[in-house]
């Protein structure tokens, strides 16, 4: 077999591991855009902010250390303790389940009936908001996530691939990880949204809210719901983001490559969600592999969204979204 | 008592279209122009200039131009800093490469070289729409800003990859470069400002800007009554972006002097842009003024008094800075969504009342 083709056998296989990646990012977004009409931007530095979080509960920092310190002259930094990963991440759910409340009590019960660009423009003040909170909470330096997931080359991959083509691939054992993790979460989500009375609430205001008023289903609580679950999600992203390339400001950016997954895959479908981040990740990696040292490399930067902008105008719903029909 | 239009008895019809139908606002606007000619630029001194007055014309150039492409047209974009920087780099490559052209050409030149790529970038509004656009507009600002960075030829092959405005002069005074001085900076940026302001108002009072109104506020009935979506909708793409690339050229022409286009035109303007204009309020010229005005001064008050009065440190200060203006736009689309225009405009309303309640 020829090299060329075998390298871009292993391109292809980790562009598929980051269009995971991708994917659960997109999935977060799907679930309050369904469920609330919502377009979440803050939706990137909620990964952030729960990923800082997490590995400031770890290393038992002082939330708002900085802040304390500049007013009070006091000089604190760590209480002391180490909090072992999994009550760590416990405790992070619940601060995402706080958000979630927080966000829904002061800032999106006010704006219900909206314009979906007035809320739109109202995430993208939640993820400054958000991001400077973060900042204020735990500082901005890069921080280490471990939260004991293994890292390095596959052994078994390089070693099974090198006796059929006499080359190893080398495939990252967190990309594998986390691509096990998400479809459990996958899996788990749909699960939930079928088979639980909560699940079956949700899919009935993402259907029509007034109708699932009308039967008695809480508005507000299925909206708290869904933000904290998306906030789980957003947990889960950053776990996996932050153990790969450490957790920084960069990883808020992950939203904006989230935004060409949902136009390919259709902005209300979970499955969607999924092709369309494998679809981008593969086809971004190919894309750099084959073409991207022509023109001068880094081409990962647009090509996601040229090419969701020449499928949407062939195809305006994307893959799996629901067929738009337009009355006067 | 002095705000209405009892007694102001119009007898064309020239004076009943005027933009200004009150007296008083009509003696305003000119009061605030006399201002701006006649006692800013023997005022001004550099800190002003640079710190305030200045971003705030060009902004407010950028509010307008994205104001009458998604509070006009209704097609929202993300793409403003990457036009912005076609403005700046094809000013940059016509100062360096026509040394004998005037920055006003210049500046105008680059605005058309930008509407044509708004044009090209606008052609598939026709059949994307809403949120899909929005994120479709992304594929322009990261497409354009990687081909500054990556294509040599439009930094004249410069190892830093920094473009850099050489010293060019209008009637014989410098405008650009390190020996520009403030007031002339000042008043070339007030001259754009103020002619495209009027052009903008008057676009948008007539029958094209009436066309984008009725394409922002139904684009399938519009049609039906006769409204060409294509026209209108490319229009809009090209006057805006044309008003983009004039924000962008003077942003680095004037304004920045050099530039690194990753930092100075990357998604953040973008954002930035889209903050004044929701702030200001989508659909008025004003509110592209008043946006553009907060958005440049609330960082440099906040800073002034975290840092200076309260005494924190810088790094502390820009962390709170994003807490405060997150939550300020939270806090505008809450109370309300159609941002300081309308606030000004009930102002209005009740001074037409003044001293009576009702």
């Amino acid at each position: 077999m020829p090299d060329q083709l075998i390298f871009a056998m292993e391109v292809t296989l980790n562009g598929l591991m980051t269009g995971v990646m991708y994917a659960l990012v997109a999935l977060g977004f799907v679930l309050i855009f369904k469920a609330s009409g919502i377009f979440n931007y803050a939706q990137g530095v909620m990964a952030l902010f729960a990923a800082m979080t997490l590995v400031g509960i770890q290393e038992g920092r002082v939330p708002f250390a900085h802040l304390i310190n500049e007013i009070f002259g006091t000089d604190l930094h760590y209480f002391g303790w180490e909090v072992p990963a999994f009550f760590a991440i416990l405790l992070t759910v619940v601060v995402m389940i706080g958000f979630a409340l927080f966000v829904q009590k002061f800032i999106f019960r006010h704006l219900v009936g909206q314009e979906p660009i007035i809320l739109f423009m109202a995430t993208i003040g939640l993820a400054y908001f958000l991001e400077g909170i973060s900042d204020l909470m735990w500082g901005s330096e890069i921080r280490n996530l471990d939260v004991g997931l293994p890292q390095g080359i596959n052994d078994a991959i390089d070693e099974a691939t090198f006796n059929i083509f006499g080359y190893g691939f080398f495939i990252d054992n967190l990309d594998i990880w986390a691509a096990m993790i998400a479809a459990v979460l996958v899996a788990g989500l749909i699960a939930y949204s079928q088979y639980t009375k909560n699940g079956r609430a949700m899919r009935a205001v993402a259907d029509d809210h007034q109708a699932a008023l009308s039967v008695g289903i809480s508005l507000n609580y299925v909206w708290v719901l869904v933000w904290s679950l998306a906030g789980i999600v957003a947990l889960v992203a950053g776990i996996m983001w932050g153990s790969k390339s450490g957790v920084q400001f960069s990883l808020s950016l992950i939203a904006l490559k989230a935004l060409p997954v949902l136009m390919l895959g259709g902005f209300t479908s979970i499955p969607g969600a999924i092709v369309g981040g494998l679809i981008i990740g593969v086809g971004e990696a190919l894309f750099e592999f084959a073409i991207g040292p022509m023109i001068g490399g880094a081409t990962e930067n647009w090509f996601a969204y040229v090419l969701a902008l020449v499928f949407l105008v062939f195809r305006p719903q994307g893959l799996f979204g629901e067929k738009i029909i337009e009355r006067v | 008592m002095f705000y209405r239009e009892a007694g102001d008895f119009k007898t064309t019809y020239a004076e009943d279209n005027q933009t200004f139908p009150i007296a008083f606002d009509r003696y305003r606007y000119y009061a605030v122009l006399l201002i701006g000619v006649g006692v800013v630029p023997f005022v001004i001194n550099d800190y002003w200039a640079s710190a305030i007055l200045i971003p705030f014309l060009i902004y407010a150039i950028a509010a307008m131009g994205l104001n009458i492409l998604t509070g006009y047209c209704g097609q929202v974009s993300l793409g403003t800093g990457g036009f912005m920087a076609v403005g700046a780099y094809t000013s940059y490559k016509l100062m360096t490469a026509f040394p004998w052209l005037d920055m006003i050409s210049i500046t105008l030149l680059s605005g058309f070289m930008t509407a044509m790529v708004g044009l090209a970038f606008g052609l598939p509004s026709l059949r994307i729409k809403g949120f899909y656009l929005a994120v479709a507009t992304l594929a322009a600002q990261f497409f354009l800003i990687w081909m500054f960075n990556k294509v040599p030829w439009f930094f004249n092959y410069s190892a830093s990859g920094q473009i850099s405005a050489p010293e060019r002069s209008l009637f014989g005074i410098a405008v650009t470069g390190p020996n520009a001085e403030a007031w002339v900076k000042y008043l070339f940026c007030f001259g754009f400002v103020f002619v495209l302001a009027w052009i903008a108002r008057n676009l948008t009072r007539g029958s094209i800007g009436r066309q984008w109104m009725a394409i922002r506020d139904m684009d399938i009935a519009a049609e039906i009554i006769g409204v060409n979506p294509l026209k209108a909708k490319l229009t809009a793409f090209a006057v805006s972006s044309f008003y983009v690339g004039i924000a962008g050229a003077l942003l680095f022409t004037v304004y920045l002097g050099a530039v690194e286009v990753g930092s100075a035109y990357g998604i953040v303007k973008s954002f930035l842009v889209l903050f004044m204009i929701i702030i200001g309020g989508l659909g008025s010229i004003f509110g592209s003024f008043a946006g553009a005005a907060f958005m440049v001064l609330l960082p440099v008050l906040l800073r002034n008094i975290l840092t200076g009065v309260m005494g924190w440190d810088t790094a502390l200060a820009t962390h709170f800075e994003f807490v405060i203006v997150g939550a300020l736009i939270m806090f505008f689309l809450i109370v309300e969504p159609h941002g300081l225009a309308r606030l000004w405009a009930l102002l209005k309303d009740k001074l037409r009342l003044w001293p009576f309640p009702h």
